[in-house]
């Protein structure tokens, strides 16, 4: 388990030394280098100066040169300098990967809950109206489009009800907790809604499996509570194939995020990298990108070592 | 049949707008946010083109790039996952850990990174990067990049089902080559799921596009695609709001149409397949 684990972390560390090889790569085939905005900014900068400022920030140096440069501060602490915050890429980074778990946490627990609940009701009666309902409702649920259906909630309960805030992570002025909360309900309420579909369908199928088996039948033969049986004995084994799905899946969670966020000006993670990228600010979206591959990967093992101690019968080798 | 209705319309569409002398690029600022009339029927947008020729020119756009990217990752998957399912070894592990990282990355993020980059920087000739269609070409590359991994595990996983069963063996204890094996004996295993997948996948690769157009990554203006009309739409969403509904609705119609073949394609051509991973 340890052992595991340990190998499993050592992957982890060697995908994001590869990954940030190739993004810093892919980073400078993108239009405009910091020097070319500079040179447009200001007309009275010659060849001459431009030359001497590569030589100054080493761009004339060989990729593979640069990129060691870069990954020697980096392991060191040291991200560079963010130009679109004009602050350290840390101080930049941290408080909206912060913001972002907030959102993507409460928005899977709520479409976990969602999930379990329709998934379990459909799964008791496969084949009924309710079944057919909750079939359709979770097509629905995975082909909407996020950002429009972030758009239609702006519409509806934003412009047109005036009830909820339409963009922002707080008022400002007024921060506190009530403020903050009523800031969060549109964002997770579209990041829910887009998600809740496909797990639905994979809770449904897990439970269906499980309802099937022997041992159900023979609780059922025992005069067991029908909540006992889907609690105690159908939900334990259905939650072991619906865990390896979900593992699967936080990196969409991540892209919708992204989507979400951009939608609703909600100060996370995904937004920064939009930003970053778009503004050209490759400090800022070379180390967000990592840090959202990072926490992504970590939260696959998660759910990995979490399937282990659901299931006893899997053995780490 | 919804979906086919989408297509024909989206088809038909051009054709019918020429004779009426309504093209969905044309600009008429004297009509712009138009309401409903017998000219447009639904109104007209910011510029004032015609929303339904727009949308129609638009579905034309999602629907070949759908139906390319699916129908190439498709192909690309199953080439790969035949040769790591009946080779095995290495090149299966090599393969193996590729799809999982591609699965479990955020791929959002990533693909917004080289959707900005810039073609030239490639070496790709200018005149081919500055092209108008260059975008469409783009996005199918993208979606293919992405989207090879679904079906490159299903082949894989059948390949190595059916490697050793007895009539492969059989078919290899006669002489027959490695290309005759997995042509003949092994592809027709797999092709129930490969369909369901690559019919499920059009929805998917309809939605990553309007992501990206709606991001402003996608389709390049002049070409029109439900993603850039919704990005153009939101800007007057408090003028117009029915423009950011229609391409909405289009989209979210097209990939659910998409996404209840796929089902009910799984449920008649193979009822033992799992869901959907």
């Amino acid at each position: 388990m340890i052992r595991f684990t340990a190998i499993r972390l050592l992957e982890i560390a060697a995908m994001l030394v590869l990954m940030s090889f190739v993004i810093y790569a892919l980073i400078g085939l993108m239009p405009g280098d910091p020097i070319d905005l500079m040179r447009q900014a200001d007309p009275h900068m010659t060849a001459a100066d431009v030359a001497r400022l590569k030589t100054v920030y080493g761009l004339n140096q060989p990729l593979l040169t640069r990129y060691l440069a870069w990954a020697g501060q980096a392991l060191g602490g040291d991200l560079g300098y963010s130009r679109l915050f004009a602050t350290p890429v840390w101080s930049a980074l941290l408080p909206r990967l912060g913001n972002s778990l907030v959102l993507l946490g409460a928005s899977f627990a709520l479409a976990m809950m969602l999930a379990l609940a329709l998934g379990t009701a459909a799964a008791r009666r496969p084949g009924s109206r309710l079944d057919g309902a909750i079939n359709l409702l979770c097509f629905a649920g995975v082909s909407v489009p996020n950002f429009w259906l972030a758009l239609v909630l702006i519409l509806v309960f934003a412009a047109g009800l005036h009830w909820l805030p339409a963009s922002g992570i707080a008022t400002v002025g007024a921060g506190d907790l009530a403020d903050r909360l009523r800031h969060l309900v549109l964002p997770v309420a579209t990041l829910t809604l887009a998600s809740a579909g496909g797990y639905t369908r994979y809770v449904r199928a897990a439970m269906r499996e499980a309802l099937a088996q022997d041992h159900i039948r023979t609780a059922r033969a025992k005069g067991a509570s029908e909540a006992r049986i889907i609690l105690h004995h159908a939900l334990r084994s259905a939650l072991i194939p619906v865990t390896t799905i979900l593992a699967l899946s936080f990196g969409g969670l991540v892209s919708g995020a992204l989507v979400t966020e951009t939608m609703f000006a909600y100060p996370g993670m995904g937004k920064l990298i939009f930003d970053a990228v778009m503004g050209n600010d490759y400090n800022l979206a070379l180390a967000a990108l990592l840090l959202a591959t990072a926490t992504t990967m970590l939260a696959n093992l998660a759910a990995d070592l979490a399937y282990g101690w659901l299931d006893p019968r899997v053995s780490y080798r | 049949m919804l979906l086919l209705a989408i297509a024909a319309l989206s088809v038909a569409g051009p054709p019918v707008g020429a004779v009426l002398g309504i093209d969905p690029d044309a600009i008429d600022l004297l009509h712009r946010l138009a309401a409903p009339s017998l000219m447009h029927p639904l109104g007209t947008d910011e510029l004032g083109r015609d929303v339904l020729q727009r949308l129609l020119a638009g579905g034309r756009v999602s629907l070949t790039i759908g139906l390319a990217a699916a129908f190439a990752a498709a192909a690309i998957g199953t080439l790969v996952g035949l040769v790591a399912g009946y080779r095995g070894g290495w090149i299966d592990r090599v393969l193996m850990r590729t799809t999982d990282a591609i699965i479990a990355l955020p791929l959002l993020p990533l693909l917004i990174v080289l959707a900005a980059l810039d073609l030239q920087k490639l070496g790709v000739p200018a005149w081919l990067a500055r092209s108008d269609d260059i975008s469409l070409v783009r996005i199918v590359a993208l979606a293919v990049l992405v989207g090879w991994t679904t079906a490159a595990r299903l082949v894989r996983g059948a390949a190595l089902v059916t490697r050793n069963r007895d009539f492969v063996r059989a078919a290899r204890s006669l002489g027959a080559g490695v290309r005759h094996i997995l042509w003949v004996h092994i592809l027709p295993n797999v092709l129930a799921p490969l369909i369901v997948a690559t019919t499920l996948s059009v929805g998917d690769v309809i939605l990553l596009e309007s992501v990206l157009s709606f991001l402003g990554l996608g389709i390049q203006p002049p070409l029109a695609s439900w993603g850039t009309m919704l990005s153009n739409a939101q800007e007057l969403i408090t003028t117009a709001p029915l423009l950011a509904l229609y391409p909405g609705v289009m989209i979210f119609l097209t990939v659910i149409a998409c996404n209840l073949l796929g089902d009910a394609l799984q449920q008649r051509l193979d009822r033992r397949a799992a869901v959907r991973a």
